[in-house]
């Protein structure tokens, strides 16, 4: 979806600041949310890019103002109120009031050290890649209200694949709860210029990683 | 100006107070619901806390500088070759490694959220996460690499690589001279968190306590 979270070539936000000796986190509540987060996405209650596709449904303006924590925080309200695991009567009333809804699995002490694995995002092809490195490619003029990871700045765009990641869980499809609809992923890499325009610095080169529906041959 | 900024400083103070109840309301209810066990978070917390920092990635990169095989392997296949040391945090099967060279400077961005590689790098650092980084970094790299202090010949070529998908990326910087026989962990202490995220280089040899 086109919203303020796609932010590739914005300008306007001004320098990037540099918090010397930052601690990992800055208040004790900002590791409970990414724990909580972690726990549930354990647990099998929603996948990261339902996570994802949450904090772009943030109204702008919130999404602008909130803190990194505060977005995990909202996007997990969400998640969790959507999904039917809490009520918003119990979030008011800050305690459970209905029976829980069942869960794959409960994330315990002793299953901590293996959770901090990331999990694979590879699944089985679907079919034969359709690009290899050294193709050259135009990405697709596509704008989905949903969650896409095709950005913006990198659309109708001509590139260069240049590495191939093997098959993945589609994103897209993933979000709006159509299933993992397995797509061949590839690094395709584009002049500086080719983004920007001409006047854009001759030295420049930016990548992205593309799923295969992104991208159609050039 | 003083003024304004004290009334600031209180009104983000009271948002932080209004996140704190909810997110403390937020870990009762799914405590009570049984969907969280509160000591599991406390391992998680304290695991980001004390184990998993850019000294591992640090670590990653001495090795590379100091053994060639284990180079190669890595820049053609990083999940690969990190699990081969035997780090207390494993990796997860999509990780790449990008070399810079005279040539080549490669910074790494997640323009659409704040994808990072936790597992060889910790946290992401709230500048990663900002607006400003996210959005000048594929475009003006050479301005964001100002803002580090950091200036680069102006005819080397600067590869972003935005992180849109489960991919990611820790750039390999280059060795610093002067560094000839030191030990893997003396080289380590010279690998910063942002020369591998591309936003720094290697600390020389005289910008350490020796």
């Amino acid at each position: 979806m086109n919203s303020v979270h796609d932010m590739g070539g914005m300008d306007g936000f001004g320098k990037v600041e540099v918090e010397q000796n930052e601690p990992p986190f800055h208040a004790r509540w900002e590791g409970r949310v990414l724990a909580m987060q972690r726990a549930m996405g354990y647990a099998g209650a929603w996948h990261i890019d339902h996570s994802r596709f949450a904090q772009e449904q943030l109204p702008p303006l919130i999404y602008l103002a909130a803190s990194y924590y505060q977005r995990w925080e909202l996007a997990m309200e969400h998640n969790l109120l959507q999904r039917g695991y809490v009520a918003p009567e119990e979030l008011a009333a800050g305690h459970a009031l209905r029976p829980a809804k069942p869960l794959n699995r409960k994330l315990t002490l002793d299953a901590v050290p293996g959770s901090m694995m990331r999990s694979s995002f590879f699944r089985q092809q679907q079919g034969p890649a359709r690009f290899k490195p050294g193709d050259r490619v135009r990405t697709k003029n596509i704008n989905p209200a949903t969650h896409t990871r095709l950005p913006r700045y990198a659309r109708d765009k001509l590139g260069v694949v240049e590495l191939i990641h093997g098959c993945h869980a589609y994103p897209d499809s993933v979000a709006t709860d159509r299933g993992d609809d397995p797509q061949w992923l590839y690094t395709v890499v584009f002049d500086g210029q080719e983004i920007w325009g001409a006047d854009a610095d001759p030295t420049l080169k930016i990548s992205i990683d593309a799923f295969e529906p992104y991208l159609e041959p050039a | 100006m003083a003024t304004h900024d004290h009334d600031h400083h209180d009104e983000h103070g009271s948002e932080l107070s209004e996140t704190q109840l909810r997110v403390r309301a937020l870990e009762t209810i799914l405590t009570e619901k049984g969907y969280i066990d509160p000591a599991a978070l406390d391992a998680i917390v304290e695991t980001y806390e004390t184990k998993i920092g850019p000294r591992n990635g640090a670590l990653v990169v001495a090795k590379a500088w100091t053994d060639p095989a284990f180079r190669q392997a890595l820049l053609e296949d990083a999940t690969k070759a990190v699990a081969t040391l035997g780090h207390e945090s494993r990796v997860g099967d999509h990780l790449v490694a990008v070399e810079n060279t005279p040539q080549r400077h490669n910074m790494i961005v997640c323009t659409l959220c704040s994808c990072y590689p936790w597992e060889v790098l910790g946290l992401p650092p709230i500048w990663y996460k900002s607006a400003p980084y996210r959005s000048r970094a594929v475009k003006d790299p050479r301005g964001v690499l100002a803002d580090f202090g950091v200036t680069l010949p102006k005819e080397t070529e600067i590869r972003v690589w935005d992180s849109t998908a489960e991919t990611r990326f820790l750039v390999l910087p280059m060795r610093p001279a002067g560094t000839e026989g030191w030990s893997e962990e003396r080289l380590a202490d010279l690998v910063t968190r942002d020369s591998m995220v591309g936003t720094g280089l290697a600390r020389k040899p005289g910008e350490i306590a020796q």
